[in-house]
């Protein structure tokens, strides 16, 4: 069973009150503030998958790329093998880069066109230090292999591929210096129904094979159930629910999640569905509520909540939610 | 033949009118090299104040297939080779220019997936309704300003007033998607074709827009043509389902029949390889999936299209292409082992 990791297990990642906001300038000479993400705290275990889940504009790419510090965050720490990445120097950073990776979610985008599939797999290896041509051959047809491409598709450019092909191609060069930590995010949505199962089974097939932990960031509900051993649900920049997989799913216990889970359009006709309406749409993340940041859209909010905010707290081991009304 | 558009049927008890009926509808692309034929072929009939959906993978023809409808394919490079749609006792592939233009928008309007793309952006969002209105109906300007209002409220479009000075940039996708609602509303078509109309939509956004499709259809009775590759939304919405592969049908029926023991081996590995919601303490394992990949315009396979990616190919699959029919009331599908 993968469910209920015990705390015994070793902690890859650690994520402590983690925030960026971005200054952005409005028309009329003035500057604000989105706040992009709000504190988000979490841990990451070896060999686990956590799922990180909400809607567009939630702060789920921005913790990605703040997590891998691609960009800088305001303030927070995050401690990869218990070195505190914020702390880091560029040298020291650059090679812990080798093993935390990224997969972007539009393979078209995240390819350049003007190099043939060698170079974009070459790169790894030569920004980290591989020398002999022989070796980085051997390893790159041993990649292609590994994501399921021929190995005389090596010399041909991005377009010449399919939509999932490219996936492959990108999965490829994340996995190229063995990672420990690969941050997935949205990796199949771009990709057609028969393509994402292949995809899916392709990172399950690695996460077993060479011990890869997974951020595994979507907004497709169905995806992270069967994918994931615990899942995050953020709203507005802030994790609102968090929980192992069945947990979530059996009890959500907050009511944005609640709303997530009984919005998605599923083929069970069987299901009958307790939907919980949700009006409005998610709020501008310039202009952050005073209370709970899901208040204007909470079909069972009370006064409270308007004027402060929840933190996350444990309702049962290992399932902690953000809302007054839960537990 | 079915001249008469109002081809009346029995159907459990219910009398189905005919609202639309595509026959044979073959489309396809001139490229330098070679013709592409994208649609291969196709017949349905669209029935009255039904939804029915057309579901497929990216490729497969379902959207060229109902920008046809309208003729809406930019030819050259499109061409519809061959084929008759049915609609209002005319059939829309022999009328002049002008016709058509009297059915575009007024009897059979669309909706697509963009709605960034398919609003004007230099129009206010009120403009751009008052001009459908006053092109296709004999509203006075103010009469045309009214009934734009109401049909932003009839789409829950909150403060509808403020919305009609307001250009498509300042709303938000869910917002801007119940702006092309009310814009295809607005003359009170017969027939409203969605082209993958919440795929660009977050999940909480889309169920309100699901939700609104189906209690617009409730009050006005009107056809909807939905274009989806997410059979989830089929699901939610459609009351008949035609799966669409390499241009063609391949399966069609009534949502409940084909979702509970869909026959056609694609469909069956579509609906093996959804993840399902349920939760479950069981392991986490691979996902069932369909081998291959959608093959390309240029090299469909020979006898039946999904042979190379069929778990049950037998010899005959690989040379003798299956025609879809009838196995049983309402039901089709085209596989030799059906």
């Amino acid at each position: 069973m993968v469910k209920n990791i015990k705390s015994s297990q070793s902690i890859l990642l650690e994520v402590k009150s983690l925030k960026k906001h971005f200054q952005v300038k409005t028309s009329n000479q003035g500057i604000k503030t989105v706040h992009a993400l709000n504190g988000i705290s979490f841990v990451l275990h070896e060999g686990e998958t956590l799922g990180l889940v909400g809607e567009s504009g939630c702060g789920k790419s921005t913790a990605a790329r703040t997590i891998l510090r691609l960009v800088d965050p305001t303030s927070g720490e995050i401690f990869f093998k218990n070195q505190n990445l914020i702390n880091v120097k560029n040298n020291k950073l650059r090679s812990l880069r080798k093993e935390m990776q990224i997969i972007f979610q539009d393979p078209f985008a995240s390819l350049n066109p003007r190099k043939r599939i060698r170079k974009i797999l070459e790169e790894p290896f030569d920004i980290h230090g591989f020398t002999s041509s022989k070796e980085k051959n051997e390893r790159i047809a041993w990649l292609l292999e590994r994501v399921g491409l021929l190995p005389d598709q090596v010399e041909k450019y991005p377009h010449e591929f399919s939509g999932g092909q490219l996936q492959r191609i990108g999965i490829a060069r994340a996995i190229a210096l063995s990672p420990s930590l690969i941050i997935a995010d949205e990796p199949v949505s771009a990709l057609d129904v028969s393509i994402r199962a292949q995809i899916m089974n392709l990172l399950f097939d690695l996460k077993q094979s060479m011990q890869i932990s997974y951020l595994f960031i979507s907004h497709d509900m169905t995806i992270v159930r069967h994918f994931c051993d615990r899942v995050a649900v953020m709203y507005l920049g802030k994790i609102v629910e968090i929980a192992d997989s069945y947990s979530l799913y059996k009890n959500p216990s907050h009511p944005y999640t609640e709303a997530l889970l009984g919005a998605i359009p599923s083929i069970d006709l069987e299901i009958k569905k307790q939907r919980l309406k949700i009006k409005g749409e998610l709020p501008n993340s310039m202009d952050m509520p005073q209370g709970c940041a899901f208040y204007s859209r909470c079909p069972i909010r009370e006064k409270r909540c308007e004027q402060s905010i929840p933190e996350l707290k444990e309702i049962k081991p290992g399932h902690q939610v953000a809302c007054f009304l839960s537990g | 033949m079915h001249y008469n558009s109002y081809n009346n049927l029995r159907n459990n008890g219910n009398m189905t009118i005919q609202e639309l009926l595509v026959k044979n509808l073959k489309v396809s692309f001139s490229t330098s090299e070679k013709e592409l034929v994208a649609v291969r072929g196709i017949n349905y009939q669209l029935n009255k104040g039904e939804t029915l959906a057309l579901v497929g993978e990216s490729g497969c023809g379902k959207t060229v297939s109902a920008l046809s409808i309208l003729r809406l394919i930019e030819d050259p490079p499109g061409k519809i080779m061959s084929g008759e749609i049915f609609f209002d006792n005319k059939d829309l592939l022999k009328l002049t220019k002008k016709e058509l233009q009297a059915y575009r928008g007024k009897e059979i309007a669309m909706v697509f997936q963009d709605a960034m793309t398919s609003l004007n952006p230099v129009l206010t969002i009120g403009e751009q309704i008052i001009e459908t209105l006053l092109r296709h109906t004999s509203l006075s300007h103010n009469e045309a300003k009214e009934k734009t209002l109401k049909l932003l409220e009839q789409v829950e479009i909150p403060s509808p007033q403020e919305k009609l000075d307001q250009y498509p940039h300042q709303l938000s996708g869910g917002m801007r998607q119940r702006v092309m609602i009310a814009m295809a509303l607005s003359c009170s078509p017969r027939i409203l074709i969605a082209d993958e109309p919440t795929t660009a939509l977050d999940v909480l956004i889309q169920g309100q827009i699901l939700d609104l499709l189906k209690k617009i259809k409730d009050e006005t009775q009107m056809s909807i043509l939905l274009i989806t590759h997410d059979l989830g939304v089929v699901a939610e919405i459609a009351k008949r389902v035609m799966v669409m592969y390499a241009g063609e049908i391949v399966e069609s029926g009534p949502v409940k029949d084909l979702f509970r023991s869909p026959l056609h081996p694609y469909t069956i590995g579509l609906m093996k390889s959804i993840p399902r919601l349920k939760p479950t303490q069981e392991k986490i394992s691979k996902l069932d999936e369909i081998p291959g990949v959608v093959p390309s315009l240029a090299q469909t396979p020979s006898g039946c299209p999904f042979h190379p990616r069929c778990p049950s190919v037998e010899t005959r699959c690989k040379t003798e292409k299956p025609k879809l029919k009838a196995i049983k009331d309402e039901y089709h599908v085209s596989c030799w082992l059906h």
